[in-house]
């Protein structure tokens, strides 16, 4: 047997051990996994995969999560604590618990039972196939037309297991619907997380989601978004990736005439972890606008990956467009791979795209120590400063003050070293 | 004693001597002008007494209040009371000048075995010091030196010393880029912190600063050496004949920052 049919072997053995599905998730789940198997896991050999193997993930046997464990979602407050209040969903090791709480009108949240509009908005590569593959319970969250909903929705995932967990999630929002949501993935041991999220957001819906990907440092975590935008909606997402050894976040948003799209990103990183956050932001009307903006700081022998590439289809002139990616680096053994890509068939448009890596600015450095703040404290202040301008941009509040504590903390750490 | 005593220091910037044996004796109280031409070494010394590591003491001494300055970090010589006011003030996005104020205040308090302050207290001392500088309250929210005009980051300059009250104040040609009415402004904050305790040295190219900030004591550097010190006449002479009266090549800046 070949390496690549070995691995897909394993994969069998838990594919055909799950319990049966209804017809729908049967069906998607058998497509799937036919998909996954022709596919393979990709290699370095693959140009989107050129600067991040997954080799770990693909040798390692993994097993299905064990259910949850009574109290666990408990947990959620020590670990999560930006999801405090709102409305909130934990799943435990992919499961929900606890039942779903009173929803406002206008939005509905809970688990999807049918299949919507599920594996229809995300480009259907071999992790989503594989998510897809063993699709369990779905996060399902909509907003009605035109419904203001107000309170954040908070849906938490939590791991306690060396296993292999597939979380889904599916947003709507219907014309004219303002919706936010905040994804969250915290855990304990080596597990391996591969999530779905698809949103589709109607014209003229106001869609801000939030992603905050705190996995354990054991944790493999591959993640892909797609967003399906509506004429002249407005779609924003922030991607903080604190957590995980290996981790890889494919961003796709396919915009309308009209819309405003903003895809921005922070990436801390430390020891040996890894973080590839891969976006595509398709201009495929006329008169929509992309702003882009994705912050990275590395320290030990941590490796960073950005690339973003940005298409502008020959219908959508007028597209203004906007990309920034810029690195810090704290040691001297740290590696950034950073790649625009930008295709452009349009001829009346504004794209402009600009990255930097850089260390410490030796003279704000210089500066504040002139004042009787000491090096270390110093760094720390510069690093936290660098990173603050994306926590700025968080709207909601509890979310940005716990986040702004823990970056806080990790950066003195990070300075005592 | 002397608060401050410079003996035949030279200073190098990669591999090139800047400071060529400067001898300078400051009492406490004293207001010290440092007049030369550019490229006559006059910020490299206050980046040396500050400690900017980008310069290498090759030779000589300094010791201050007792102690072996060079022996000392930056921040170790601002704990220890002496204040640099930069030429060129850093911008710092992302890090409020409150927040970095009162990080600083405090450091220097506990250093001088002072109680930190808490919030309330810190913004009643900055308060009454903005009054002295007439600094707008809303430059506290903004980012260090963010955005501020020419103006704003000399007077922030001059408002950060007057809140942490060192005893050894360096400004370094805090007199450029000014019109006459900021100048007015930043000369009167300057001179509202002039203390029996405390002693300047007053850095600048041109004579017009030392009209409100009235020295005891001129020295002109030139090739990186005193060539000729006197009392605040001495700056008359110089407004009057220029360096050239006194011989003294005064040349285009060169790039000698790094």
């Amino acid at each position: 047997m070949t390496a690549v049919s070995e691995q897909i072997g394993n994969w069998l053995e838990l594919f055909t051990a799950q319990p049966p599905a209804e017809a729908w998730r049967k069906q998607l789940r058998d497509g799937a996994f036919e998909r996954f198997c022709a596919l393979g896991f990709p290699t370095t050999r693959d140009e989107e995969w050129r600067f991040t193997s997954v080799a770990p993930i693909a040798r390692t046997r993994w097993s299905e999560a064990p259910e949850a464990i009574a109290g666990s979602e408990r947990a959620a407050d020590a670990v999560a604590p930006w999801t405090t209040g709102g409305i909130r969903l934990v799943f435990v090791n992919g499961r929900l618990t606890g039942p779903v709480p009173a929803l406002p009108q206008g939005l509905e949240a809970g688990l999807l039972t049918e299949r919507s509009e599920l594996n229809l908005i995300v480009p259907k590569t071999a992790f989503v196939a594989l998510n897809t593959a063993f699709l369990g319970e779905v996060a399902w969250v909509k907003a009605a037309r035109g419904a203001v909903v107000e309170t954040p929705i908070h849906l938490v995932y939590i791991t306690t297991a060396d296993a292999y967990v597939a979380p889904r999630v599916l947003i709507q929002a219907g014309a004219d619907a303002h919706l936010t949501v905040v994804e969250s993935f915290v855990g304990t041991g080596a597990y391996f997380t591969n999530a779905v999220t698809e949103i589709a957001a109607g014209q003229g819906a106001v869609v801000d989601h939030y992603k905050v990907q705190c996995e354990s440092l054991d944790a493999y975590h591959i993640a892909a978004l797609g967003a399906r935008l509506g004429q002249s909606a407005n779609f924003r997402t922030h991607s903080i990736s604190l957590g995980g050894k290996l981790v890889r976040n494919d961003i796709g948003a396919v915009l309308s005439e009209g819309t405003e799209a903003t895809l921005n990103g922070l990436y801390i990183v430390n020891g040996s972890q890894h973080v590839d956050n891969h976006t595509t932001i398709d201009h495929a009307k006329p008169h929509g606008t992309s702003h882009e903006l994705y912050k990275g700081i590395l320290d030990g022998e941590s490796g960073a990956v950005f690339n973003g590439k940005i298409i502008v289809r020959q219908d959508a002139q007028k597209t203004d467009s906007k990309q920034t990616n810029k690195n810090l680096v704290l040691s001297d053994n740290s590696v950034v791979n950073t790649k625009p890509e930008l295709q452009i068939w349009a001829d009346d448009v504004r794209c402009t795209h600009g990255a930097t890596i850089g260390q410490l600015d030796a003279e704000a450095l210089f500066y504040l120590q002139s004042r009787g703040i000491g090096r270390k404290e110093a760094r720390s202040l510069l690093t936290y400063a660098f990173a603050e301008d994306i926590v700025d941009r968080i709207k909601v509040e509890s979310l940005r003050d716990s986040l702004e504590k823990v970056l806080f903390e990790k950066f003195h750490e990070h300075a005592d070293q | 004693m002397s608060l401050l005593e410079i003996k035949n220091l030279h200073a190098t910037v990669g591999d090139r001597e800047i400071l060529k044996g400067i001898d300078l004796t400051i009492d406490a109280g004293e207001v010290h002008a440092i007049m030369g031409p550019n490229g006559s070494g006059k910020s490299t010394l206050a980046q040396v007494l500050a400690g900017r590591d980008i310069y290498r003491v090759t030779e000589g001494e300094i010791v201050y209040d007792g102690q072996n300055l060079l022996d000392l970090s930056p921040e170790d010589r601002a704990r220890a009371g002496i204040f640099l006011a930069f030429q060129y003030p850093v911008e710092i996005p992302g890090v409020s000048n409150m927040y970095f104020l009162k990080a600083a205040l405090n450091t220097v308090r506990k250093a001088r075995g002072l109680e930190e302050l808490d919030a309330m207290d810190f913004l009643a001392l900055v308060k009454e010091k903005l009054k002295i500088m007439d600094v707008d309250q809303n430059l506290l929210n903004r980012p260090v030196n963010t955005g501020f005009s020419g103006g704003e980051k000399k007077r922030n300059e001059i408002f950060q010393m007057a809140v942490l009250e060192p005893k050894l104040a360096v400004l370094d040609e805090t007199d450029s880029g000014l019109d006459i009415d900021a100048l007015r402004i930043v000369a009167a904050g300057v001179n509202a912190l002039r203390d029996p305790r405390r002693s300047m040295i007053v850095v600048t190219h041109y004579q017009r600063l030392l009209n409100y900030i009235v020295p005891d004591f001129v020295h002109v550097l030139s090739e990186g050496r005193i060539v000729k010190s006197g009392g605040k006449e001495l700056a008359l002479v110089l407004e009057e004949k220029g360096y050239a009266g006194l011989g003294i090549e005064d040349a285009e800046e060169e790039v000698a920052r790094v």
